[in-house]
């Protein structure tokens, strides 16, 4: 495939995963991510997934993947049995953050985490002057059928990971096309950390 | 040693309706076979023989033997998992999953079913004749367990001279077995496929097995299990048979086959059947007893109960550094067999690093749906069977 084809968010997940490792793909969907990861890094990967459907997908590409939620599903791994443990969009909708993240760091040496800017200037434009919830390409749901149960921002995650003595190795901020290193909590649409305890 | 045994060809058997409009399944006609082998080394220590197995194959054998897939049947199962025999319109009881494009793909793979031992229907059981006494079993035949099954199974396989199995796939006693062979012979298989299983009986499944053990102990033609002269406890058997499908199906099941539907009777007796559900477990349970012996049913049902695939250790320790890649496949109406056992199996899986994938089948059919459900299933099976036999190469075949 060509890097051309590979969705923004998932080439810098690749850049940021070294050759021949072993990783877990927390809310792994269609398994695209994980896919590519065996094609590019030659990985050894394993997808937990909550969607039934979504698991097809997986199978037909030859994966292995776990049919459950990310909220149990982490506890039953031993620690550092992971590389990389990685938490492409799937963060924000987990029930109890806190708790999965911990977790993650404990049974992954390193944790990989990608999750939509609630404070994008769009986001902040709608709120400010019509007064509504933000809906944009990066949160496309309105209130009332959005799976995401928490709404964060990039500044609102460097915060937790300063709080919870987590250290950022590296953060990567992308808008829909291309990255964003200048003020990126107020114009990037998607944060990207590889954090360590 | 292949030779000697007669492969059945399937790849010039007729379509799926035969010249006389019947059915014959994807695979056609095939014939069951037997392999008898002196003595087997049961787990009580006792050498036991001679046994025979009965056995069906579809689909060929690879020139480097690396295609074949055993499948291992439930309680009431047989050798006869696909087509029909000769003459008759019996299809087998996995017919939907076995054959050209099939889950089991009989133009890629060699599959082999074969009845347990301890079984009646061809293979040594209770209602075979004893040499010693030139009369059948009955009681004098021994308690076996999943793993003698399995021990003969592995006779079976070494006689159709195949090191190492492409997989080896079940339900219910079925995914029993498949444990077994994971944990006693991981070093024969490539991959494992334990369907509605667990790892071992929760005392509600042992309860339910007893009583079905107790109907038919309390028959009174069952005579300490010497019936064969005379009438068989067919009503004890058919009562046990009724309480398992009962098990089998779901409360959701169950409502949508039968509802509160009254059958149309005359006068009725006080306590005919007169709810369709009541019919339906008569028919079943009567049905049963033409094909089942009791004396079978209660040395199955009990190698079922005392089985413990990780032998009183910790599951995860007994698959801890084993190679072969296991999918488990759960329902979720299923209280006989419920996800959370096979999610124990998975959690054993993940702990010991096997290479896993576990789905749970949104099926409404309860415990029955291992039978029913052919599309999820299928697709399980052969993306998984695709993935192990060519040993995960990425292509775009996997793009999709």
């Amino acid at each position: 495939m060509a890097r051309k084809d590979i969705q923004l968010d998932h080439a810098v997940i690749l850049d940021l995963i070294k050759p021949q490792t072993t990783i877990l793909d927390l809310g792994c969907g269609n398994g695209d991510l994980l896919y590519l990861l065996i094609k590019e890094k030659n990985a050894r990967v394993q997808g937990i997934e909550i969607d039934e459907q979504a698991i097809y997908r997986c199978v037909a590409k030859g994966l292995n993947v776990f049919h459950g939620d990310v909220d149990s599903g982490l506890a039953e791994f031993n620690d550092k049995s992971f590389d990389y443990v990685v938490l492409n969009q799937s963060l924000q909708q987990i029930l109890h953050v806190d708790k999965v993240l911990i977790d993650a760091l404990r049974v992954g040496k390193k944790v990989i985490v990608g999750f939509p800017n609630f404070a994008h200037y769009i986001s902040r434009l709608q709120m400010f002057f019509q007064g509504r919830s933000p809906v944009t390409s990066a949160l496309p749901y309105q209130w009332y059928e959005t799976p995401n149960l928490h709404f964060l921002s990039i500044s609102d995650f460097k915060n937790y990971c300063r709080l919870k003595e987590i250290n950022i190795e590296r953060s990567v901020c992308i808008g829909q096309a291309r990255k964003i290193p200048f003020l990126p909590n107020l114009f990037a649409q998607t944060g990207i950390f590889l954090i360590s305890k | 040693m292949i030779k000697e045994k007669k492969i059945i060809q399937n790849d010039s058997a007729p379509g799926p309706i035969g010249k006389a409009g019947t059915r014959l399944g994807a695979v056609g006609i095939v014939k069951t076979q037997v392999f008898t082998f002196e003595s087997l080394k049961l787990e009580s220590g006792e050498k036991f023989g001679p046994v025979t197995l009965a056995y069906e194959t579809y689909g060929c054998l690879n020139k480097d033997k690396s295609n074949a897939v055993l499948i291992v049947h439930a309680l009431s199962g047989d050798a006869h998992a696909a087509g029909v025999h000769e003459g008759q319109d019996n299809l087998g009881w996995w017919d939907a999953f076995i054959g050209p494009q099939k889950a089991f793909d009989t133009d890629k793979y060699f599959v082999i079913c074969s009845n347990i031992l301890g079984g009646c229907k061809g293979s040594t059981g209770p209602v075979s004749i004893n040499p010693k006494t030139a009369k059948p079993y009955a009681l004098d035949f021994p308690l076996i367990t999943i793993n003698d099954m399995v021990n003969a199974q592995r006779r079976l396989v070494d006689h159709l001279g195949i090191e190492k199995l492409l997989s080896v796939v079940g339900g219910s006693m079925g995914g029993q077995q498949v444990l077994s062979w994971l944990v006693n012979y991981p070093q024969n298989l490539c991959s494992a496929v334990p369907i509605a299983t667990t790892i071992k009986h929760s005392p509600q499944q042992i309860a339910f097995n007893e009583v079905g053990r107790q109907a038919i102990m309390a028959d009174a033609h069952w005579k300490s299990g010497n019936y064969y002269e005379g009438s068989t406890p067919s009503k004890g058997l058919a009562v046990a048979r009724m309480i398992g499908h009962i098990t089998y199906m779901s409360d959701k099941s169950m409502a949508e086959k039968f509802g509160r539907t009254k059958k149309v009777l005359g006068e009725p007796f006080k306590f005919t059947a007169d709810f369709e559900v009541e019919g339906y477990l008569r028919y079943r349970g009567d049905n049963f007893v033409k094909r089942f012996d009791a004396n079978s049913y209660l040395y199955i049902t009990k190698a079922m109960d005392n089985f413990d695939a990780s032998g009183g250790r910790s599951f995860e320790e007994v698959l801890q550094g084993t190679k072969v890649k296991v999918l488990v496949i759960s329902f979720k109406s299923d209280w006989l067999y419920p996800a959370y056992q096979s999610k124990e199996i998975v959690k054993a899986c993940k702990l010991a690093g096997v290479e896993t994938t576990y789905c749970e089948i949104a099926s409404t059919y309860g415990h029955d749906a291992f039978l029913l459900e052919v599309e999820e299933e299928t697709h399980l099976i052969k993306h998984f069977l695709k993935k192990v036999f060519y040993a995960y190469e990425v292509t775009g075949d996997y793009g999709a």
